[in-house]
């Protein structure tokens, strides 16, 4: 249960550190009061000459002493100082005292903010505490994106009044107090005047904005929903696409951003219409001030120095005031925001914290068996889902649950691993009750896996070992400014009650049973094993050679990798695959290759070469114009221009056939078009650089075994070669860098894995051309060892958020991986590969059955298959409908009895 | 082998025969210039047809499952057209093709044909011509089969 009143939680979860603010917010009030005194000392002193009515007058200054009892006490005997120098000794004095006052102010508005932000990351912190034991059911009803906004936006304030929180009160009306002391001290009229104006600023202040209180909640609640609708509409949007709903999002968010102009719009009316009531308060008393002091001062009531010093203290009053009155309606409109707050992170049935304790020593193996007991799970509507199921799992058994989706057999599988909280019975592991058990026992030795998944954001690799990511296995050493860097974090969480796990140690608890069995396995090996179980090790091993690897912080491979050219270069001649395979040549015009890769041979890094910029670039046209390319280009553009014409004249503009010109915007033909009447007309001289340019750009994307046009001659080629060396050689320094050049002997750093093993090009029109290629390719790594070095460049790729750079299917298979990393006792598997089709289903299920049992401990294996066919290599098969269990039984058993499973099967 | 060759070699095959220039170009340039090797299927019996390949250079056996053995009925040099039946109505192969040599082909793929066909109806009206010219052929090698199947069980 959260603390409800703001205050109190404040005071509990800050004590000391209040306490000692509020001693130093004490300390600085004297030298405060000094300040405002001096001002009168200097006018009526050494300005207006009281004290130095004789020539060479001196008064005593600094003398430190007090009177006590009738006696006098002198700590320091003081200087004695003429007229001249007083002034400029107690100017001086006022000059450090508003030094020190500033530095006062300064560390305690420091301290404040930092106290501040501590409660902060402390009520931020406890909110996710909070939220990460949720009961499960509880989330049906939430949306993240308004829990975010909570946690981010809602609490910000709070923690910037919780600094505040009696600092503020006791500093604000400590100085109030003191000006009003120190103006009743100079005169009772106007103290009393000044009194009785403040009072009614508290009276009538607060209660205009009790209103701004009201209004301000309704802000926060609709702010929030908003941030749950684009929440919505961000999840959704494939859903707004296809159903044409984009307008009624527009609508839906149209009036709540009126709704929220409207109660901000009364918000700025009440507030700024306040504002202007205390201030023409604040400033009626000096007009009072003015009139009355200046009576008193012509009838010699007081004197003109007090009249000055008592106006320039009312000038500090009305600041503190006003503050004082701000922080209340800060406190009550945090109030506000906080018990709202904490009203949504307070519900029921909250997860028990020992249950998600972390355990002191190895989480021991599961007992079996595990017994469901009469087990009833209904939803929040009331509707039965799950009916008195009964069934009892021993250790090392495999189940197979059949059931269509609404026949309970997901609720039953999500029992066993406590996502439902039943209405009545109960599941047991060797006689404890499921909840009864940690988070730890279930989390480390279950594998769970169903057809959605969640993959944080990250590498593969991060979301496969994010199942074995239980707490840190050893702690990190630190050194040197990290040491301290680490050791102020321990402090900081410690005083904000945060975890002080170290995100940075080494989390991965592969060793689970291992650790019992003293074999130990590299995390690798294990790797590459559960994802050829899951069917994923073909995908990670082409993202691999997909993937791109720095050779300089990775030396190694890179070596491997051209090593690995190297033989793969004798494959494809030993197997006589020369054909199907041109080979990059620096020397040599590589004729599968487009005429523009030929001039720049080399992959272009960032957008300076990129092929949509090339025929813009002013680099690229010096070098064509200095190789007398330009010219020769520029007739094989039209050359190519005109047959594009010529065969595409007959169809109409939007056909199909359009798309197929590879080297040409199909939209962009009638300006081709155009130009080239023009050129014919007047010569091709007149044309304007950029417009040439605009027909050479064509060819630098022409391939001829591809385009078959025949443009490419023995001359070209010898051109072209000229090119690409002039433009290797002439490479202006501030252009390094953004190229990396083809070579043979080298790794390219900013091409793909796959193209630095090739370092050529695959020739066009071979039939099976690419397969081939790729066969050998992975044959070749398989030999030299590489294969391994792949799949594990291929599990560092950015799988996107939530994974959605992956398929579908790669995620299913992937989260069924993540299930068997654990090496688990029990694996709980509900419908896991819902996106694949029966027969693939069938391959990965064989390969997964096969999988577990080379495990030391053979875990037992409850599985929610989606065909009945797929049951048939478990133990035991459960057959559900409707809620409830029908049959179950071993295969041969129910096979003969012609009970539910025979009729499922029959249909 | 440039476009204008394969335009030549086109003109060839009597299924475009009829063709005009500026139609056969554009017909080459929407097919794919493809290379077999030797021993390579182009396809196999019972697949679904989906694309003819116009024989540029080389030889290509034609290949039928007869009880259980591969037996090779024909054998294709350039200017033949293979699989052009099943790019037209949708049957299956009825025979496997193989590349007997090195073979060239221009891949015509059945959607690109058709829409050439839904273009130009010209086009299709050859086409047609050139299909009852082969039909009227092939029912008169049918009567004189027939009548000499007849002749022999009378004989």
């Amino acid at each position: 249960m959260l603390e409800r009143n703001i205050l109190k939680f404040t005071w509990t979860h800050s004590r000391p550190a209040q306490i000692f603010i509020l001693f130093i917010v004490l300390l600085s009030m004297p030298t405060y009061f000094m300040s405002l005194d001096l001002p009168k000392q200097i006018v009526n002193g050494p300005i207006l000459g009281q004290g130095f009515e004789t020539a060479g007058a001196e008064q005593t200054f600094m003398k430190l002493s007090w009177t006590f009892s009738g006696e006098e006490w002198v700590l320091f005997s003081g200087f004695q100082l003429e007229r001249l120098n007083t002034l400029f000794a107690l100017s001086g004095t006022f000059l450090t005292l508003i030094i020190v006052n500033g530095l006062f102010k300064f560390y305690i508005n420091t301290y404040k903010g930092r106290l501040g932000e501590r409660m902060l990351r402390r009520i931020r912190y406890s909110l996710v505490d909070r939220l990460l034991r949720f009961p499960v059911r509880a989330f049906r009803r939430i949306k993240s994106s308004e829990m975010a906004s909570m946690v981010k936006d809602e609490v910000e304030p709070i923690g910037g009044f919780m600094g505040d929180a009696f600092v503020q009160p006791l500093l604000l009306g400590g100085q109030a107090i003191t000006a009003m002391t120190f103006i009743m001290v100079q005169n009772v009229y106007l103290g009393l005047i000044a009194m009785f104006m403040i009072g009614i600023q508290f009276i009538i202040i607060p209660r205009m904005r009790r209103h701004l209180i009201r209004l301000g909640k309704e802000r926060q609640i609709t702010a929030r929903k908003l941030a749950g609708r684009v929440g919505e509409i961000v999840d959704g949007i494939t859903h707004v696409h296809v159903n044409d709903t984009s307008h009624y999002e527009r609508a839906d968010i149209s009036s709540r951003l009126a709704k929220i102009f409207y109660i901000r719009y009364e918000l700025f009316q009440r507030k700024f219409f306040t504002k202007f009531l205390n201030n023409l308060l604040a400033q009626i008393t000096p007009f009072l001030f003015y009139v009355v002091g200046g009576y008193f001062a012509l009838q010699g009531k007081i004197d003109v120095g007090q009249l000055v010093a008592v106006i320039a203290a009312y000038k500090d009053l009305p600041s503190p005031i006003k503050e004082l009155i701000d922080w209340d309606q800060q406190r009550l409109d945090v109030e506000v925001k906080y018990t709202q707050v904490v009203e949504q992170f307070d519900i029921e049935d909250m997860l028990d914290e020992n249950l998600q304790a972390l355990p002191d020593e190895a989480v021991p193996p599961l007992a079996f068996p595990i017994e469901i007991n009469n087990l009833t799970v209904t939803d929040d509507t009331g509707t039965t889902l799950l009916n008195r199921a009964r069934l009892k799992i021993a250790a090392g058994t495999s189940l197979a649950i059949v059931g269509p989706s609404n026949s309970g057999a997901d609720v039953l599988a999500d029992s066993i691993v406590r996502l439902h909280v039943p209405d009545t019975g109960s599941v047991s592991f060797g006689g404890t009750d499921l909840f009864d058990i940690g988070e730890s026992a279930i989390g480390r030795r279950v594998g769970y896996a169903a057809s959605d998944i969640f993959l944080p954001q990250g590498s593969l690799r991060d979301g496969l070992l994010y199942a074995l990511k239980h707490q840190p296995v050893a702690e990190r050493t630190y050194e040197g400014p990290d040491a301290l860097t680490r050791q102020r974090f321990l402090n900081e969480a410690a005083i904000t009650a945060n975890s002080n796990l170290d995100i940075d140690a080494d989390w991965l608890c592969i060793d689970n049973d291992l650790a019992a069995s003293g074999e130990g396995m590299a995390v690798h090996q294990r790797l590459v094993d559960v994802l050829c179980a899951a069917g994923l090790e073909d995908d990670v091993f082409n993202l691999g050679l997909r993937g791109e690897v720095d050779p300089d912080s990775n030396p190694q491979f890179a070596d491997n990798i051209l090593a690995a050219r190297k033989a793969l270069r004798a494959h494809i001649d030993d197997e006589k695959l020369s054909d199907l395979v041109e080979l990059f040549d620096p020397q040599k015009y590589a004729v599968q290759a487009t005429i523009g890769e030929n001039l720049l041979f080399g992959t272009p890094v960032g957008d300076e070469f990129a092929p949509q910029n090339l025929a813009q670039n002013d680099y690229l046209r010096s070098i064509l114009r200095d190789a007398g390319l330009e010219d020769v280009l520029l007739a094989k553009g039209v050359e190519l221009a005109e047959t594009t014409i010529g065969l595409f004249q007959d169809l109409p503009p939007d056909h199909e056939f359009f798309n197929q010109i590879t080297f040409m915007d199909a939209e962009r033909l009638p300006e081709y078009a155009a130009l080239l009447k023009r050129a014919k007309q007047t010569g091709e001289t007149a044309l304007t650089v950029d417009e040439r340019y605009m027909l050479i750009e064509l060819t630098f994307s022409y391939v001829e075994p591809q385009h078959r046009m025949g443009l490419v001659d023995e001359d070209l080629q010898d051109r072209v070669l000229d090119g690409r060396n002039r433009f290797k050689n002439g490479l202006p320094a501030d252009l390094a860098g953004t190229i990396s050049f083809y070579d043979p002997e080298t790794y390219n750093a900013a091409a793909s894995v796959q193209d630095n093993l090739l370092m050529g090009r695959v020739t066009h029109g071979i039939a099976r051309g690419p397969q081939r290629v790729f066969e050998v390719m992975s044959a070749t790594l398989k030999e030299m060892q590489l294969r391994d070095e792949i799949l594990d460049l291929g599990l560092e790729f950015d799988i996107g958020s939530a994974g959605k750079r992956l398929s579908s299917v790669q995620r299913q298979k992937l989260g069924l991986a993540r299930a068997l990393i654990k090496q688990p006792d029990l694996l709980v598997l509900n419908r896991p590969l819902s996106a694949l089709d029966g027969r693939q289903q069938a391959v990965i299920l064989s390969d997964v059955m096969k999988y577990v049992t080379r495990q030391t401990n053979k875990p037992a294996i409850v599985w929610v298959v989606s065909d009945a066919a797929l049951a048939s290599d478990f133990d035991e098969i459960c057959v559900m409908a409707g809620g409830k269990i029908l049959e179950t039984g071993k295969r041969e058993t129910l096979l003969k009895s012609g009970g539910a499973y025979s009729q499922v099967l029959a249909e | 082998m440039a476009l204008n060759d394969e335009v030549e070699m086109l003109g060839n095959v009597s299924l475009f025969a009829g063709l005009k220039p500026s139609q056969l170009k554009l017909l080459a340039f929407t097919s794919q210039h493809l290379t077999f090797m030797e021993g390579d299927m182009l396809f196999s019996q019972n697949d679904s047809g989906d694309a003819a390949y116009v024989v540029l250079c080389g030889k290509a056996d034609v290949i039928v499952q007869i009880n259980g053995s591969d037996v090779v009925v024909a054998t294709l040099a350039e200017n033949s057209i293979i699989g052009e039946i099943a790019i037209l109505c949708d049957v299956p192969r009825t025979a496997s093709v193989r590349a007997a040599t090195r073979l060239e082909t221009l891949c015509i793929e059945k959607e690109q044909l058709l829409k050439l066909l839904k273009e130009f109806p010209a086009m299709a009206i050859d086409l047609m011509k050139v299909l009852a010219e082969r039909l009227a052929a092939t029912t008169a090698d049918l009567s004189a089969a027939r009548a000499e199947l007849n002749k022999l069980s009378k004989g």
